[in-house]
């Protein structure tokens, strides 16, 4: 057996009277990957701010030993605690946009904890900056040493976060969620640029995340957490094969997999029925705008003549990374962002022709449920105000009375209380108001529901949930849904079809199981290769 | 009865609160946070404090000619029940509670004989005989016979209360803040009335210059501090409100223009502005004279146009808050939804961005009450604030200059200035905050 490296007993922390976590003990061992897993809220971020002590100062911190290469972490003062953080134990955070200084150039950002912690020579640190730039894997470093944080793309700036971290030579790095943010394929590459330098210098990692398929691949040990406890802490070879933790089994249980689509009977379609959406060369343009005179100059193709069609009560998965135009085509096809051209056919009517009033009307049709559940609900109207708005504004003729029946049985069909109608949304938990917001979409009995990442924002347990809410009203009122999306696990799940989007055009279409199980485009490929799979 | 102008827009602003009050009380989401300020110590104090202000303020608004004299002087209520403070003026400064003038000057002793010294006041402490032995027990003694008089009032009334709701309700008397309340009240009560008692025997905060009673000026300048504050704000308010969220939400052409209007009025200095309206007004009122042959209603007119160009002047800062606030909200997915679902962009407007930026507009909004008040002072200063007739904190304030200056200091005009200032614009930052607290739905779960 390795030596323990870090080893924490009975750790925990106390909001006022609530308890975040909650008498938890676990070790690390030297060069070992070690994984905590949980749903949002379970305590995992507050577990490892506490060991670095970078918990607000509200918050309440007990534990019985906390040791760092048998150090004592507990007795250290709070000026030589600056000496560990950084240079013993580094730290990876979720967001690479928020966690780097815009004022900064990167290189000043690493040398920064270089100049912190070591007394090297100026030009020490700048090969030092240099090769730790190699080291990331940032293409032309002694170009890239002066740049900006905004200079770089989402990939880039988590790669700096890790050199940063890596700076001061630390025997622990902590990432906290450290892919979340960022698309497949570049998640692909930084957990393999975190495996090569873990092999490299030997330094122990401390996963911290959700996502039980990116653990399967990277950790050697699981600690699955739930509400403040520790609940299982096991190898994950064995865990994969035999967890016995109710609660573990639940979250394996409802992680979608990318198999559920084989099984699936597919539902029949008459050929002949004609397409409840034909879109035909769509098109959306951002102009770029140069010079005193703000002339033209070229554009943005965000969306680039993309075709397809959609029938009625089935569902077409709109696949693709963040930035190739997904989002713009669903808010383009209902008219919140201007298209340049083609046609967005509902039932034989076009609707980029309409304007204003008709236009107004014809919205009722088609209805669009947002990814970020926190930001899609005025945070000052009450529930049943959010969900009577769209009756209110397209059917005025319906009274009080008739709105407030309506509202009880959208709630009811979202599986809801009544009395959450007289609430507002901040007293939901995100499930819930992703719930709302269907019912808010329902609420003018649409024809096609644009999902624009309805999931992603939501814990697995919660997102299999809402799916199935998604699959019930589709099987009991014939709708249909564009389903935007960068999982292809939730589209194994829930898709009739597939369209792999890519730099605005519609690369390759088909019915999900023949592209996920048989792509014929090249990018559909790099796409499915990139997705992390549960090791059996 | 005589309506001055400032009087009007008054009315008409206590009117349209309690009107929306009955809105509000009419809603039963609108209701709750209502409940939530109730249970707010700070908030009910302040509201208490306010009120008490806002009392004194309006009673200070209603105004009619004096019939018994022969001037006929247009006076307020507040002034009819004060006429004892208005009339017995003192020959110069004369310290608080003093019974003595506070300037040496030669006196004509009852034996003939000469004397350089004090003098006494013709009327503050004449009833002492003599003062120097007489005055500390006296002192005492009326404090507290006015103290316990004012107690003993607010303990019958409350006596009166009690049986009259003790069982219908009971919020009023059991409430988690009652206690603290009432005793407020108690205090306010009762030490208001030691010092009406008190200010029939002294001058309770000295006397000026021309030896006019401070405390009657203090008091009489609440209602300038309230007009300037609540007028302006009520001038300024829909301006900004309008056209900041109008320059937000629809960019394009409105922005544009909305922009070009409001960085064209913040590069024409303030002050200009303001002297030139001020200005203006004098020569019209003087070329009118014929209707505006009280000096009363000439300082009435000149109060409202300050109100008017200080409004005009002041609502660009709020004006691009607003809109940077709402170029943010409308890239707001519920935004969003809402288009999607056909809702009116005026519905919009109103349901969706009005509601979430009333916390910005609340906050500097009260901010700018205080400096408002302030302004006036700085106006005053320079000769384009109210008339110097018009009894205000800035005024005094301004007179204070002169008073520092001398020695020994004249400071009660100044402090009693501050005093009265501070508690205004204090209490109503505290009310303000409560009152932001209590409507954020996401706040006012977590409670106190």
């Amino acid at each position: 057996m390795e030596k323990k490296l870090l080893e924490v007993k009975g750790l925990s922390v106390a909001f006022k009277d609530e308890k975040v976590v909650d008498d938890i003990s676990f070790e690390v061992y030297s060069g070992e990957t070690f994984a905590l897993v949980g749903e949002s809220g379970s305590g995992k971020s507050i577990t490892a701010l506490s060991v670095l002590r970078l918990l607000p100062t509200n918050a309440e911190v007990y534990a019985s030993e906390i040791t760092l290469n048998n150090d004592n972490l507990m007795s250290i003062t709070e000026i030589d605690f600056c000496s560990i953080r950084g240079k013993r134990i580094g730290l990876i955070f979720q967001d690479p946009m928020s966690s780097l200084n815009p004022v900064m150039t990167i290189g000043e950002q690493i040398a920064e904890v270089m100049r912190i912690h070591f007394s090297y020579t100026k030009a020490e640190i700048e090969t030092a900056v240099y090769e730790l730039l190699q080291q990331v894997g940032i293409p032309q470093p002694a170009r890239r040493i002066n740049e900006y944080p905004h200079q770089l793309s989402g990939g880039q700036r988590q790669r700096i976060m890790i050199a940063i971290a890596l700076a001061g030579k630390p025997d622990l790095l902590i990432a906290d969620e450290p892919t979340t943010a960022l698309d497949v394929t570049i998640q692909a590459q930084i957990l393999e640029l975190l495996k090569s330098i873990q092999q490299k210098t030997g330094m122990a990692l401390w996963l911290i995340s959700h996502d039980l398929a990116l653990v399967s691949n990277m950790a050697d040990r699981i600690a699955v957490m739930q509400q403040g406890k520790i609940v299982e802490t096991e190898s994950t070879k064995v865990f994969f094969k035999q967890a016995k933790h109710p609660y573990s089994l639940k979250l394996l249980a409802a992680l979608p997999s990318m198999e559920s689509c084989v099984n699936k009977e597919l539902k029949q379609t008459v050929a002949t029925e004609p397409c409840l959406l034909v879109v035909e060369d769509f098109k959306v343009y951002y102009p770029i705008r140069k010079g005193v005179f703000k002339r033209i100059v070229d554009y943005v193709r965000a969306v680039d003549g993309v075709s397809f069609h959609l029938h009625k009560g089935k569902t077409l998965a709109l696949v693709g990374e963040s930035g190739c135009g997904k989002t713009t085509l669903g808010k383009g096809l209902i008219n919140l962002i201007q298209s340049i051209s083609g046609r967005v056919l509902l039932n034989g009517i076009d609707l980029t022709d309409l304007r204003g009033d008709t236009l107004r009307k014809k919205r009722s049709e088609i209805q669009i449920v947002f990814q970020d559940p926190f930001s899609s609900m005025n945070p000052r109207m009450l529930v049943g105000e959010i969900i009577a708005e769209g009756i209110k504004a397209l059917h005025p003729e319906i009274g009080l009375v008739g709105r407030q029946e309506r509202v009880a049985d959208l709630l009811q069909q979202v599986e809801l209380p009544l009395s959450a109608a007289l609430r507002y949304p901040h007293e939901f938990s995100g499930g819930q108001r992703q719930r709302v917001c269907i019912a808010r979409a329902l609420a003018v009995d649409p024809k096609l529901i644009v999902c624009d990442e309805p999931t992603s924002a939501l814990d697995v347990s919660v997102q299999a949930q809402i799916i199935d809410l998604l699959k019930k009203l589709q099987r009991q009122q014939g709708i249909s849904y564009l389903f935007i999306t960068h999982d292809l696990a939730v589209v194994a799940e829930i898709a009739d079809e597939v369209a792999v989007m890519y730099q605005g055009k519609i690369v390759e279409h088909g019915e999900v199981e023949q592209v996920l199980t048989h792509p014929r485009h090249q990018y559909t490929k790099t796409l499915l290769e990139a997705v992390p799979k549960m090791v059996n | 009865m005589i309506i001055l102008w400032t009087d009007a827009l008054i009315y008409l602003l206590v009117f349209s609160i309690l009107l929306s009050g009955f809105f509000i009380s009419r809603k039963p989401q609108l209701k709750r946070p209502l409940r939530k300020i109730t249970i707010s110590k700070t908030g009910m104090i302040s509201l208490l404090v306010l009120v008490f202000f806002i009392i004194i303020g309006l009673l200070d608004s209603i105004h009619f000619t004096e019939t018994d004299s022969r001037t006929h002087e247009i006076i307020s209520v507040l002034d009819y029940w004060a006429k004892p403070l208005r009339t017995q003026s003192e020959k110069t400064y004369s310290a608080p509670f003093s019974a003595y003038l506070y300037s040496k000057e030669t006196m004509t002793l009852e034996d003939g004989s000469q004397q350089w010294g004090y003098p006494r006041l013709k009327y503050g402490g004449s009833h002492l005989q003599k003062p120097a032995t007489e005055w500390k027990a006296d002192l005492l003694y009326k404090s507290f016979i006015g103290f316990s008089r004012g107690a003993s009032l607010v303990i019958l009334f409350m006596v009166l209360l009690w049986s009259f709701l003790h069982d219908r309700h009971k919020y009023f008397l059991k409430g988690p803040t009652a206690k603290v309340v009432w005793f407020a009240v108690f205090l306010l009560i009762s030490v208001s009335y030691m010092l009406i008692y008190l200010s029939a025997y002294y001058h309770v905060l000295g006397t000026d210059k021309v030896g006019e009673d401070v405390f009657y000026q203090a008091i009489k300048s609440i209602r300038t501090g309230l007009v300037i504050g609540s007028l302006t704000t009520m001038i300024m308010l829909p301006m900004a409100i309008v056209f900041g969220i109008m320059a937000g939400f629809f960019r394009g052409w409105v922005d544009d223009v909305i922009q070009y209007v409001y960085t064209t009025l913040n590069s024409i200095p303030g002050v200009l502005l303001i002297a030139a309206s001020i200005l203006m007004v004098q020569v019209y009122m003087s070329n009118h004279a014929e209707d505006f042959n009280s000096l009363i209603v000439r300082s009435d007119m000149r109060l409202l146009f300050l109100c008017l160009i200080l409004g005009v002047t002041s609502w660009t800062g709020l004006c691009r808050m607003l809109r940077a606030e709402t170029l943010k909200l409308r890239e707001m997915e519920y935004v969003q939804a809402a288009q999607a679902l056909g809702v009116r962009q005026g519905s919009i407007l109103i349901r969706h961005i009005l509601p979430n930026v009333m916390h910005i507009v609340l906050i500097s909004v009260v901010l700018d009450f205080s400096s408002l008040v302030l302004a006036e002072a700085v106006l005053s200063y320079i000769n384009i604030g109210v008339d110097p007739t018009t009894y205000s904190w800035g005024n005094m304030i301004n007179g204070a200059r002169l008073e520092m200056a001398r020695d020994p200091v004249v400071w009660w005009s100044l402090l009693a200035s501050f005093v009265f200032m501070f508690s205004l614009v204090l209490a109503a930052n505290l009310f303000a905050d409560t009152v932001r607290n209590a409507f954020d739905p996401r706040r006012a779960e977590q409670g106190e």
